[in-house]
C-alpha cells in the first residue's frame, strides 16, 4: 500500500521528526539546517550573524481568546528567531485566502498582525497574496519568514546543554492548546482560559542582558514541553530530569486535561520558553524573567545530567520517577 | 477537598504508603481492571513505592485494546464506503486492523471526524442530512448509556442518517471469564470506577462470593489507587473477601438507575468477541430490534474480508494479565507508539503504551 502523509505527521512529535529527517533533511542537508534549531544562524562574514526562519500557520479556529491567526503568525516566527538569541527585525507575510472569505475578517487579522509586529518591534517588509478556490484552503493560511541579527558572543543552540545546567520554564504550560481546543469543541471554563500567544523577543533580550551563560532556548509549541526537552536531550547528548511539582499548570488546564485524557506536558504553548542555563546564572536569569510580564511565573523546573544521554525523566509529586517520552502523534486538532 | 490536586497530595499518599508497607505480610497479586488505573499506576510510579509483597498486574479494561481485529476491519470497511462519515473517539483512529487503520483510511480520503461526545456526532448528522453518519460505539458500560441516549435523541428529532456500530463490551463477564480460566492467580481486584458509577457495586459481588477475592472500586487519582490497595491488603490480612467502594464521590451501590434503564431500552446483551479471550457469552451489547434502523450492522452490508492477526503480538496475553509488555519481543523494537503493531501500544489506556511512555523498567540509575 502506498505510504501517505497522515495528520499525525503534522503534530510536532516523533512522526513529524521522522518526516523532516526522512524527506527534507535528506534532500537538503547542510551544516546550518542540520543544527535543527528554531532558526538558521548564518555567518555572513562581517560583524554579527543573521538568523533566518519560516513558519506556516493553519490554526483552526482562526479567531480565539487572546489572539488570532495573524497574531500567531507574527509571534511564532518572532519567537523562533528569539530562540536563537537573535533580535527579530524583519518579517515577510504571505497569505493564502479561500475564495469567499469575509473582507472584514481579513481586515481584523491584518490589524492584529500590525499590533503584534509593533509590540515585537519587527517590520513587515515583503509579502504575497494568493486566493484559491473555495475548498482548496480552509479560510486563510499564513506563512511568515523572519530575519534577525544574532549579537556577537552569543551562541545559543539546542546542542549546547551541559550536565549541571538548570532548566527554566517561563510560565504555565498548556494554555494555548487547551484554549484552542475548548473554542473548537465548545468546552467552557468558568475562568475563561486564554491563549498565551505572545512575542518573546523582549523577554529573551532581558535574559541575555542578565546572563551570558544561557546555553539553549526553545519555545514549547506543538508537542509541548515534553517534546522540546526530548529534542534538547538528544541534540546535546545529555539527560534532563524535571520536577513535577515545579512545573506551573493552571487549574483549568489540568481539569480539561483530566477530562479529555491529555497530559499538559504535551500541550502546545505560544508564549512560553524553556531556557537551559549554567547553574551559577540560574537565579539571576530567573530574576530577570520574573521582571518581564511574559515571564512573571517563571520557575526552575529541573536540571541537566550526564548519565543516560537522550533521556528525559520526571520526579512525580509522590517522589517516584517516570520517563517523559516524545509526543507520538495524537488526534489533537490544528493548533498553530 | 480540591478534586484534582487533593487526590495527588504527597502527604496523603505518603501516609497510605507507610500503612500499606507495615500492614502487608502476605504476598498478593492485585489486578487493576481498568486501563485508566494502569495509566495512573505508571504515571505516578506507584509500583516503585509499594512493598515487595504487593504485585500489580494490568487487566483487560481498555475498550480499544479488547476490540478484535474482525471488528476493527468492519470499522475501516465502513469508513471506505463513499459518502459515509465516521464519528469516533480519538483513540481509535490509529489502531491497526488486519490491513489498515482509520488514520490511513483518512489519508486515502475517508471522512473521519473525531468527536468528544455523541452530541457532536448528532450535530454532524443533522448538518449533513444527505450523508450517513456512523458513530463507533466502542466502550464499556460507561459510554453505552450516552450512546443509547443519542439513539433516542435521533429518534425524537427524526435524524434518519445517524447510526451506531455497537462494539460495546460489558465488564463483569470478562472478569468472570478470566477468573474461570484460572490462568492468573489473583488475590484482589481493583474494580473500575467509571463503570461502577453506572452499574454500582452489586455486579462485582460474585467475585468475592464465588472466588473469595476481595474487590474494591477505585477512583483514578494516585491517592484513590493507594487507598484501594490499602483496603485490599487489609481484607487479605483479615482473610475477608467483600466488595467495598473506595470511590465514594463517584459510585453508589445501586449504580445510576437512569443510565441503566436507558441502556436497557436501547441495547440487549449479546455474545462478543474479545481480543485475546475469544467469544464470551453475554459480554456485548447490540441494538434491540425496535432500534435496528439505527444499527449500522443492519443498514450496511459490511464485508471486510479475511482477518489477520499481527505475527508475534502478545496483546491478548497482556490483556488477560498473564504476560507483560516486557515479555513481548516486538515491544520497543517493531512496536512503538509511532508505528504500533497491536492496540495496547496505541490506546492512551493501553498497557503497552503505559510501559512505553512512562518506562518504569527503564528508570534505574
Amino acid at each position: 500500500m502506498e505510504s501517505r502523509i497522515l495528520l499525525a505527521h503534522g503534530s510536532g512529535g516523533a512522526l513529524a521528526q521522522e518526516l523532516v529527517a526522512g524527506s527534507f533533511i535528506k534532500a537538503f542537508n547542510n551544516p546550518i539546517l542540520a543544527k535543527m534549531d528554531d532558526s538558521a544562524v548564518i555567518n555572513l562574514g562581517y560583524n554579527g550573524r543573521l538568523a533566518f526562519t519560516t513558519d506556516s500557520y493553519v490554526v483552526n479556529p482562526i479567531f480565539f481568546r487572546n489572539g488570532d491567526i495573524g497574531k500567531l503568525a507574527v509571534c511564532g516566527t518572532v519567537n523562533d528567531l528569539a530562540m536563537s538569541g537573535a533580535r527579530p527585525q524583519y518579517l515577510s507575510l504571505a497569505v493564502i485566502i479561500e475564495e469567499g472569505f469575509p473582507r472584514s475578517n481579513l481586515d481584523r487579522i491584518v490589524d492584529s498582525i500590525r499590533l503584534a509586529a509593533e509590540e515585537a518591534e519587527v517590520e513587515i517588509v515583503t509579502g504575497d497574496t494568493k486566493v484559491v478556490q473555495r475548498g482548496s484552503a480552509d479560510k486563510l493560511f499564513i506563512n511568515t519568514a523572519g530575519l534577525g541579527i544574532v549579537p556577537e558572543n552569543i551562541s545559543i543552540s539546542g546542542g549546547n546543554a551541559r550536565p549541571g545546567d538548570r532548566v527554566i520554564l517561563s510560565g504555565t504550560i498548556g494554555d494555548h492548546g487547551i484554549a484552542i481546543l475548548s473554542e473548537r469543541e465548545g468546552i467552557s471554563f468558568s475562568t475563561g482560559l486564554e491563549s498565551d500567544c505572545a512575542p518573546l523577543g523582549g523577554l529573551v533580550a532581558d535574559m541575555l542582558t542578565a546572563s551570558s551563560n544561557i546555553h539553549c532556548l526553545r519555545d514549547p509549541t506543538r508537542g509541548g514541553l515534553a517534546t522540546i526537552l526530548n529534542e534538547i536531550a538528544r541534540q546535546s547528548g545529555v539527560s534532563i530530569i524535571i520536577n513535577e511539582e515545579a512545573v506551573p499548570v493552571r487549574e483549568e488546564v489540568l481539569a480539561a486535561c483530566e477530562m479529555l485524557g491529555f497530559d499538559p506536558l504535551y500541550i502546545a504553548n505560544e508564549g512560553k520558553l524553556v531556557a537551559i542555563v549554567a547553574p551559577e546564572d540560574a537565579d539571576k536569569t530567573l530574576g530577570a524573567m520574573r521582571e518581564n510580564k511574559y515571564g512573571d511565573k517563571a520557575a526552575i523546573i529541573g536540571e541537566v545530567r550526564a548519565e543516560h544521554p537522550g533521556r528525559v525523566a520526571m520526579k512525580t509529586v509522590l517522589g517516584t520517577t517516570r520517563i517523559v517520552n516524545m509526543l507520538a502523534g495524537d488526534p489533537l486538532p490544528r493548533i498553530c | 477537598m480540591n478534586f484534582v490536586a487533593g487526590f495527588r497530595d504527597p502527604e496523603l499518599a505518603g501516609g497510605l504508603i507507610s500503612r500499606i508497607r507495615s500492614m502487608s505480610k502476605t504476598p498478593v497479586r492485585l489486578m487493576e481492571f481498568c486501563g485508566g488505573h494502569t495509566v495512573t499506576v505508571f504515571k505516578y510510579g506507584l509500583r516503585q513505592v509499594l512493598p515487595g509483597t504487593v504485585e500489580m498486574v494490568s487487566g483487560p479494561g481498555c475498550p480499544v485494546c479488547v476490540t478484535a481485529n474482525a471488528d476493527l476491519d468492519k470499522v475501516i470497511y465502513l469508513a471506505g464506503i463513499p459518502g459515509v462519515i465516521i464519528a469516533t473517539f480519538g483513540d481509535l483512529i490509529r489502531v491497526p486492523g488486519s490491513r489498515s487503520s482509520l488514520q490511513k483510511a483518512q489519508a486515502e480520503g475517508a471522512d473521519i471526524r473525531i468527536v468528544y461526545s455523541t452530541t457532536d456526532a448528532l450535530k454532524i448528522a443533522a448538518g449533513n442530512p444527505a450523508r450517513p453518519v456512523v458513530f463507533l460505539g466502542i466502550g464499556f458500560e460507561t459510554t453505552a448509556p450516552t450512546i443509547a441516549a443519542s439513539i433516542r435523541e435521533a429518534e425524537d428529532r427524526k435524524i434518519k442518517n445517524y447510526s451506531v456500530l455497537s462494539l460495546h463490551k460489558l465488564s463483569p463477564p470478562v472478569i468472570r471469564a478470566i477468573l474461570a480460566s484460572g490462568e492468573v492467580k489473583l488475590h484482589g481486584l481493583i474494580c473500575p470506577g467509571h463503570v461502577s458509577t453506572i452499574i454500582g457495586s452489586h455486579p462485582w459481588e460474585f467475585i468475592a462470593r464465588d472466588y473469595n477475592i476481595p474487590c474494591v472500586i477505585s477512583g483514578f487519582e494516585p491517592v484513590d489507587i493507594l487507598q484501594c490497595v490499602d483496603m485490599l491488603v487489609a481484607q487479605v490480612e483479615k482473610d475477608e473477601s467483600k466488595v467495598e467502594i473506595a470511590y465514594r464521590r463517584g459510585v453508589r451501590a445501586e449504580g445510576n438507575q437512569v443510565a441503566l434503564k436507558l441502556m436497557d431500552q436501547v441495547f440487549e446483551p449479546c455474545p462478543a468477541y474479545w481480543r485475546g479471550m475469544g467469544e464470551i457469552a453475554g459480554s456485548g451489547l447490540k441494538l434491540r430490534k425496535a432500534y435496528e434502523r439505527f444499527d449500522a450492522e443492519c443498514i450496511f452490508d459490511i464485508k471486510p474480508g479475511p482477518v489477520y492477526e499481527p505475527a508475534g503480538c502478545i496483546c491478548g496475553d497482556v490483556l488477560r494479565g498473564v504476560k507483560t509488555p516486557l515479555d513481548c519481543r516486538l515491544f520497543r523494537i517493531q512496536c512503538t507508539p509511532e508505528s504500533p503493531v497491536g492496540p495496547c501500544m496505541v490506546s492512551s489506556e493501553g498497557t503497552c503504551s503505559a510501559y512505553y511512555l512512562y518506562g518504569e523498567d527503564n528508570i534505574g540509575e
